[in-house]
């Protein structure tokens, strides 16, 4: 009988537990802190004359909507541009500036240009604390009027020094673009 | 006279000071404590006076002139456990004598080494003992299960082992620590059982669903772990294993101590560590790849024949590296992996367990009772709590490597009670009800969003089996189970996703709250599962046969319900569905073993029909900042898996012996006929070994592992890849090539003087540094498999 009590009172205190660990409490929503929502290449002509952007923006993040792609103008032929770089996460607000994490980590990051068609050249303007590239800032130069192709790479923990190529850069990709551009 | 007695006092124990008369009887009768039949032949000692006596047919006893007093009594019967009793003599006495006489209580009657208990009658199982568990101390539970034929394993590199019982593995297989059913998030492929394998003394691998005490949902099959069963005598014993590695160079020691008394109290309490550095491929390190593993528990009980309990406590934590390399951004990183064939990033070897890691901690504990009720049966009433704790940890951005990007938590508490009617020697029955209650909290401090929710789980199961003894050769075995689950979540879901995936059509009453760009959402959903089990076997001395039909259903795991997010480690987005119902399996299983003078054979073959098969597979692409991702979605089917298991040894001397193993399965989706994903590949493992006693217990043995290549897997798929620009096929299906491992095992062992024992032990695995890389590992992407292993190992039994 002695047992039937213990076990009584074990399987209570086992429906005691059940049911007072309920809680009720909404889950917060979470903060997504590394995204990079939007990417924004500002091209100032070296010769003079309003500035040029080229944007891409997935609002949604890895979610299913894919990127959307923003060029207004076309760029002048045979011309010469400064180009910088500024990554936003968008879902925030006010939105953040990732650039800025970036630049700090500079060391550990480091953007690729490759350009196609009637882009002929995107030089380095930046370096890290060792002497190596970054691209936070760059030159971008064009030739004879035509279609082009720029594609924007962000690489985490590259190895650097590297070759310019993606190949040899290894590390992992943090955003991968492709702007099609037109030269006129 | 008086001197007489005076002298009595200072001999005596004070129990019988005042002798009288010797002139009483003592009667009684033996009987077996289940159906009171009574034990022919059982002998009764009594200590202080050292006179014995012998049941008669009717199991009594007499003993004449008799003194008054106290005395020990002992009782012992051959098959039963000894008894020891007092009993008090103050006239003519009679006393009724319960001896446990039963096949399965109170195993500890059992010689050391003979086979262990049988769990179910007519299911295909088979157990590791602890000489078999021993030798993978250094290892995993995964790895050691291996050694069973038809078991295979899910691995994310060498440390992270997920079993698969056949073809089958996660949620689909049940594993009991010590009669506690794991709750460790077993639901991720990444996710390994949180169990330290140096604490269990024994596993059983049942394949199939055919153990319905255990649960209704082991489509796979259940993983028993168990504690040895100490005798109800004074005792004190233990052991120390230590085990070095040269590939990881490092090692395990563990220690077991156990005590117990006479009385039926016992102690157990054991603890390990294990630490690892870069595990090393023939041709370069791995980088990342160490492990550092704590192991530690604590049991207490009391064991007596009408009634005992039991508690145990059980902590695991492991930090884990993975593979540095298997870390990458997106598809054209994946592509570049597949391609180069070696991994991208190789550093020098150390110990060191950075980024991308995890870390989870598992606390079980639990508390038992049972009662015995004469000549009806056994009741037990067990509650069991566990916490687990998981942390995985990613390459990140911005001072964020120490803020994990996943961590869960994940609170069970569990309460069974079972009863078993095993008084009648011709059938047995047993009844039982369960209540659980889990809590899943996904800590939103990671700045990632959560891949599974917070949710909350309710179950409810009650099951009844019974076994009848048709003759000494057949038994039926029949079961039933019900289940209910209830899982109660709190999800946000991003808005696009909710309308790419349909749930704006079939689920626009769930959403709680709209937060503009997400959704927050309360699914609840219920699932009622039946679960029956039936089958017969055959046994007589050369030869035994089991068949079994298993009909299981699942309930789906919150990963299948609820993924929903990029999978950093993988590069892919994993996509759950929350339309996706309970799936059904039908197994037929059938084992035949036979003996002959010299060799012996055991042939497992079996067929698994399930229905709305839950599967997770490549389905297409999605573009994001980062470039495109291959998505993985879980989708339902009906599937079919054939597969034969075949084992043989043959004994060409005292000395010499040979073991052989087959193994072949086969998965296709029904629906569609196309092969299952992460079947594991046929394989064949034979192994020659010699023994010499007289020398030490010398054993050495030579295994030969071949492992074909999976012909048969899902297509490629084709995705675009920004890099190129254009469209590439995705080689992520295709198997690698078929591979041969020769292993080396020796040992010896030494007496040091009374019980004390050493066995030392010398192992080679993969003997010749063959490079390979195995289908079911999931970084055979980016590495190859390890290369030679040289494990020595040292055992103290004390």
């Amino acid at each position: 009988m002695k047992t039937f009590k213990t076990i009584l009172s074990l399987v209570f205190v086992g429906v005691l537990f059940v049911s007072c660990s309920n809680d009720d409490d909404s889950p917060e929503p979470v903060n997504e802190e590394e995204l990079i929502t939007t990417m924004t290449l500002t091209l100032t002509p070296q010769a003079g004359g309003a500035d040029i952007t080229l944007s891409v923006q997935d609002l949604d993040g890895d979610g299913p909507n894919p990127p959307i792609f923003a060029v207004a103008e076309a760029l002048d032929a045979n011309a010469t541009y400064t180009g910088s770089i500024t990554l936003l996460n968008e879902t925030e607000n006010p939105p953040e500036n990732i650039t800025l994490e970036v630049a700090e980590e500079d060391e550990e990051h480091q953007f690729f240009y490759i350009a196609t068609g009637a882009i002929t050249a995107v030089a380095y303007s930046d370096q890290d604390g060792n002497g190596n590239p970054v691209g936070l800032t760059f030159e971008l130069i064009t030739g004879a009027a035509g279609d082009a192709t720029l594609q924007v790479t962000l690489r985490h923990e590259p190895k650097k020094p590297n070759d310019g190529t993606l190949a040899d850069a290894g590390g992992e990709t943090d955003i991968a673009q492709t702007f099609n551009v037109t030269v006129q | 006279m008086k001197f007489k007695i005076a002298c009595l006092i200072m001999l005596l124990p004070s129990a019988i000071i005042f002798a009288q008369e010797c002139r009483y009887v003592f009667k009684g009768q033996v009987v077996d404590f289940h159906d009171k039949s009574p034990l022919a032949e059982a002998s009764i000692f009594i200590n202080q006076i050292g006179r014995s006596a012998v049941t008669d047919a009717q199991g009594n006893f007499e003993f004449e002139e008799m003194c008054p007093g106290t005395y020990q009594i002992q009782a012992a019967h051959s098959g039963c456990q000894t008894l020891f009793l007092e009993v008090e003599i103050s006239g003519d006495t009679y006393t009724e004598i319960l001896l446990e006489h039963h096949r399965v209580e109170l195993e500890e009657v059992r010689v050391f080494g003979a086979p262990l208990a049988d769990k179910t009658i007519s299911a295909i199982e088979q157990s590791l003992e602890e000489e078999t568990l021993e030798q993978f101390s250094g290892a995993s539970l995964g790895d050691a299960l291996k050694t069973i034929s038809g078991v295979s394993s899910l691995n994310t590199g060498a440390n992270i082992v997920k079993p698969a019982i056949h073809g089958l593995n996660g949620s689909r297989v049940l594993i009991l620590n010590d009669g506690v059913r794991m709750q460790d998030m077993e639901w991720g492929d990444e996710h390994a059982p949180n169990v330290d394998l140096n604490a269990a003394n024994s596993v059983t691998v049942i394949k199939g669903a055919s153990a319905l005490k255990y649960g209704g949902d082991a489509i796979g099959g259940v993983i028993l772990l168990e504690q040895k069963n100490l005798a109800v005598k004074d005792t004190l014993f233990g052991k120390t294993l230590l085990t070095g590695l040269t590939n990881g160079r490092g090692g395990t020691i563990t220690s077991e101590l156990n005590k117990s008394f006479h009385s039926g109290l016992y102690l157990k309490g054991q603890a390990s560590f294990k630490r690892l550095g870069d595990a090393e491929a023939p041709d370069y390190i791995l980088s990342n790849t160490g492990i550092s593993e704590v192991g530690a528990s604590f049991q207490l009980g009391r064991k007596q024949l009408a009634w005992g309990w039991d508690v145990r406590y059980a902590f695991y934590n492991a930090e884990i590296a993975i593979l540095r390399s298997s870390h990458i951004g997106n598809i054209d990183d994946l592509i570049r992996s597949i391609n180069s064939g070696e991994p991208e990033i190789i550093r020098d070897f150390t110990y060191d367990l950075q980024n991308p890691r995890q870390e989870v901690t598992h606390h079980l504990a639990k508390a038992k009772i049972y009662r015995r009720f004469e000549g009806l049966g056994r009741l037990n009433v067990q509650y069991d709590f566990q916490n687990n704790r998981r942390f995985e940890y990613d390459v990140r951005r911005g001072e964020r490597d120490d803020t994990p990007s996943i961590d869960l938590e994940l609170q069970t508490h569990t309460l069974t009670t079972d009863f078993k009617l095993d008084a009648n020697e011709r059938y047995e029955l047993q009844f039982g009800l369960l209540g659980r209650y889990q809590d899943n909290f996904a800590n939103p401090a990671t700045g990632v969003r959560r891949l599974i929710p917070d949710y909350q789980k309710y179950d409810l199961g009650s099951f009844i089996t019974g076994e009848y003894f048709l003759s000494e050769l057949w038994t039926l075995e029949a079961g039933l189970r019900y289940d209910f689950n209830r899982i109660d979540a709190q999800k946000f879901y991003r808005v696009s996703r909710w309308e790419e995936r349909g749930y704006d059509q079939d689920f626009a009453d769930i959403i709680v709250e709209d937060l503009g760009t997400q959704y927050l959402t309360n699914p609840v959903f219920n699932y009622h599962n039946i679960s029956v089990s039936a089958g017969v076997a055959y046994k007589d001395e050369d030869q035994n046969f089991r068949f079994n039909y298993a009909l299981s259903q699942r309930a789906p795991n919150p990963s299948e319900l609820f993924s929903d997010g990029l999978h950093h480690s993988a590069a892919r987005i994993e996509l759950g569905d929350l339309r996706i119902d309970q799936e059904t399996s039908h197994k037929f299983s059938f084992s035949f073993e036979k003996d002959f003078d010299y060799w012996g054979f055991t042939i497992e073959p079996y067929a698994n029909f399930i229905q709305d098969f839950v599967l997770l597979e490549p389905t297409g692409v999605e573009f994001t900042l980062r470039g495109a991702f291959p998505v993985w979605s879980f989708r339902q089917t009906d599937a079919r898996l054939l597969g034969v298991d075949v084992s043989a040894y043959v004994d060409y001397t005292q000395n010499w012996r040979s073991d052989h193993r087959f193994s072949l399965v086969k998965g296709n989706d029904t629906d569609t006929d196309i092969p299952l994903i992460n079947i594991p590949a046929a394989n064949i493992v034979n192994q020659i070994s010699y023994t010499q006693l007289d020398w030490h217990n010398f054993e050495i043995s030579l295994e030969s592992q071949y492992v074909f290549r999976q012909n048969e897997t899902p297509d490629d798929i084709i995705v675009f890849s920004p890099d190129q620009q254009q469209n590439v096929l995705l080689e992520i299906n295709t198997a690698p090539e078929a591979y041969h491992l020769l292993n080396l095992n020796s040992s010896m062992s030494f007496p040091l003087g009374g019980r004390t024992q050493l066995t030392t032990s010398l192992s080679v695995n993969n003997l010749l540094d063959t490079s390979f890389r195995d289908y079911l590992n999931r970084q055979r992407f980016f590495a190859d498999d390890l290369g030679r292993n040289i494990i020595l190992q040292l055992k103290l039994n004390y």
